[in-house]
């Protein structure tokens, strides 16, 4: 027993094999990688703070010489159309985010702690119809989801950006994961009190389930963040963020530099979002496996 | 279930079933309402759209006409004369394999090495490889990529003497796949990668000590039969999120390398339907090209499930 013991130790202390070069060669790799990931971060970053005739040296700069914040006041000049100010957009996109953000996570919260704990009729049905619907919640059905828009009469209505993203099968699955780890006695003991399945679920399992919450907000508020009005809404007054960043980028070099402050001013609060919720996030996903 | 009931002593007629069906469905009253929020937004936005277009792909509707039917037309024209959906074929086929595995095997290796780190090292890496997938940032590339001589690459690549006059990268036939795939790759790092960063953190460390005891001395032993064995379940996850981003990858494409690209050489099976769905309004043959996308993500995914299958637990 005790030589089980001092291998044991030995073995804990020196992981298989953990060589100080191997340590060096990983990080060697992974800065390597990393740059090439981190280059159009940077650069969309270096030319958003370029003066407008730094644009237009050749060789181009990888920095700013004379770096200046007139881009992020002129996005909001420049980015304005007819009688639509840029704070229009951005306000268009942060209610789009939050109410998405919000449904979604309340709705698949109830829908996930009803489909890991409860047997009821049907359940299994949908529980496995949520896997499938994994690989079908993209930009395939969107035509479909015209149609569907068009006879329910939303196409150019607002709510159009908000209802189709509201029921997401990936926050499901992330949630009824999650919620399957919690033990069944601590639901049971709460029935027994007298509890119902709605009070059971947001005062006893979600207090406990902070770390898929915060899983649930970030992807939510990723997807969100990023919804174009594309083809659902033509006014100009309930357009997105996106849409005009996108619609910026395509107008040449001489918006560029607004275009590029533009792209920070989106990528900014998804990585506040992230970096906040980092480790939750990683938790969470650890639960993420397709078993069946 | 029925088979059970049928041998089981005190047989249950069909109507004895059905009522006690509907008494457990009455009893279960509660789970219902609190799914029901969920369901109505899901199956009016993602069942109603994935089960319409199958009949739909049988019929020629504009819209503003009623849907016609005109049985397996969509799907001749498509595979007999349609030219252009042969040619985003083989497009989708290069673009989804180039993209799927690779990035599939890229989050997983990159998941492995970060987990090797520092815990400071693991949230910056972590970070810096997420990022690109978080928003539609990826306009800057078209300033990296660009056809003049103030593209990013085409100066380093003059200054280096490699080229003596820029290259249309965006617009060039022979590149603007190319270029469409590097960008892809860059996005790609999204929600699989992030499982499979959790499932390398979750794996119990006694495992790696009896891996030692039983003599495995290599970082790479260490990953062939302890990791993978152990990570089924993540494995699928990613594998189901790379099949969809690699298989319906078109936004990117339009954006970049205009729409329709040169000679069509960036025109994915998602940006024909873009093309039939929205820009002509022949929604019936939109939907037949989504049926085809639709079965391939479906096989693809049962492949793969196949192969991680010895994984699950």
């Amino acid at each position: 027993m005790a030589q089980v013991n001092t291998v044991k130790l030995k073995a804990s202390n020196k992981q298989a094999g953990r060589k100080i070069g191997g340590t060096v060669a990983i990080f060697a790799v992974l800065l390597i990688v990393g740059l090439f990931m981190l280059m159009p971060i940077y650069l969309t970053v270096v030319m958003s703070i370029k003066p407008v005739e730094e644009l237009f040296i050749f060789p181009p700069k990888l920095y700013a010489m004379r770096p200046t914040l007139d881009n992020f006041g002129d996005m909001f000049e420049a980015l304005h159309s007819n009688r639509v100010p840029f704070s229009r957009y951005v306000f268009n996109s942060v209610a789009v985010t939050v109410s998405v953000t919000v449904l979604q996570c309340v709705f698949a919260s109830m829908a996930a702690f009803v489909l890991a704990k409860c047997k009821f009729p049907g359940g299994k049905t949908i529980n496995s119809i949520i896997v499938v619907a994994l690989l079908y919640q993209s930009n395939v059905i969107y035509i479909m989801q015209y149609i569907v828009m068009a006879k329910m009469g939303l196409i150019d209505n607002p709510l159009a950006l908000i209802l189709p993203s509201i029921a997401s099968p990936m926050g499901l699955f992330l949630m009824r994961q999650s919620i399957g780890q919690v033990p069944d006695a601590m639901i049971e003991a709460a029935k027994v009190d007298g509890a119902g399945l709605f009070r059971i679920c947001w005062q006893i399992v979600m207090p406990n389930q902070k770390p898929a919450l915060m899983t649930l907000i970030i992807f939510a508020f990723q997807a969100a963040w990023n919804i174009q009005a594309g083809t659902v809404v033509f006014q100009e007054q309930y357009k997105t963020l996106p849409t005009v960043v996108t619609q910026a980028a395509a107008s040449g070099l001489a918006r560029a530099g607004v275009a590029m402050a533009a792209a920070v001013f989106m990528l900014i609060p998804p990585i506040v979002v992230f970096m906040l919720a980092q480790r939750q996030v990683i938790e969470t996903m650890a639960h993420s496996g397709i078993k069946d | 279930m029925a088979q059970i009931a049928a041998d089981d002593i005190g047989k249950r007629t069909k109507k004895e079933e059905r009522a006690m069906m509907w008494r457990s469905v009455k009893q279960n009253k509660a789970c219902y309402a609190m799914l029901a929020p969920f369901m109505i937004f899901f199956i009016i936005f993602t069942i109603v759209p994935v089960v319409m277009s199958l009949p739909m792909g049988f019929t020629d509707f504009n819209m503003a006409q009623t849907p016609k039917f005109i049985g397996l037309s969509n799907y001749t024209t498509l595979f007999l004369s349609d030219k252009i959906f042969i040619e985003s074929i083989r497009v989708t086929i290069v673009f989804a394999l180039f993209t799927g595995p690779v990035s599939y095997v890229l989050c997983f290796l990159l998941a492995w090495l970060i987990n090797e780190l520092h815990p400071k090292l693991k949230t910056v890496f972590t970070l810096i490889f997420y990022a690109p997938s978080m928003a539609n940032v990826y306009t800057v590339w078209q300033l990296i990529f660009s056809g003049d001589m103030n593209g990013y690459i085409n100066s380093f690549l003059i200054n280096l003497g490699i080229i003596n006059s820029p290259i249309q990268w965006l617009t060039d036939a022979k590149y603007v796949l190319g270029v469409t795939i590097v960008v892809q790759l860059w996005i790609s790092l999204g929600a699989g990668f992030l499982a499979l960063r959790a499932g390398f953190q979750n794996i119990d460390r006694s495992m790696y000590e009896a891996g030692a005891i039983e003599g495995i001395k290599t970082r790479w032993q260490e990953l062939i039969y302890i990791v993978i064995p152990s990570m089924g379940p993540q494995l699928m996850f990613a594998a189901v999120m790379q099949i969809v981003s690699s298989f319906t990858a078109g936004t990117v494409a339009q954006n970049l390398v205009g729409f329709p690209s040169t000679d069509y050489k960036a025109h994915t099976i998602m940006t024909h339907a873009y093309d039939y769905g929205w820009v002509r309004y022949e929604m019936g043959y939109a939907s037949a090209i989504c049926m085809v996308l639709f079965i391939a993500m479906y096989l693809c995914n049962k492949l793969i499930s196949k192969v991680l299958s010895k994984y699950m637990d």
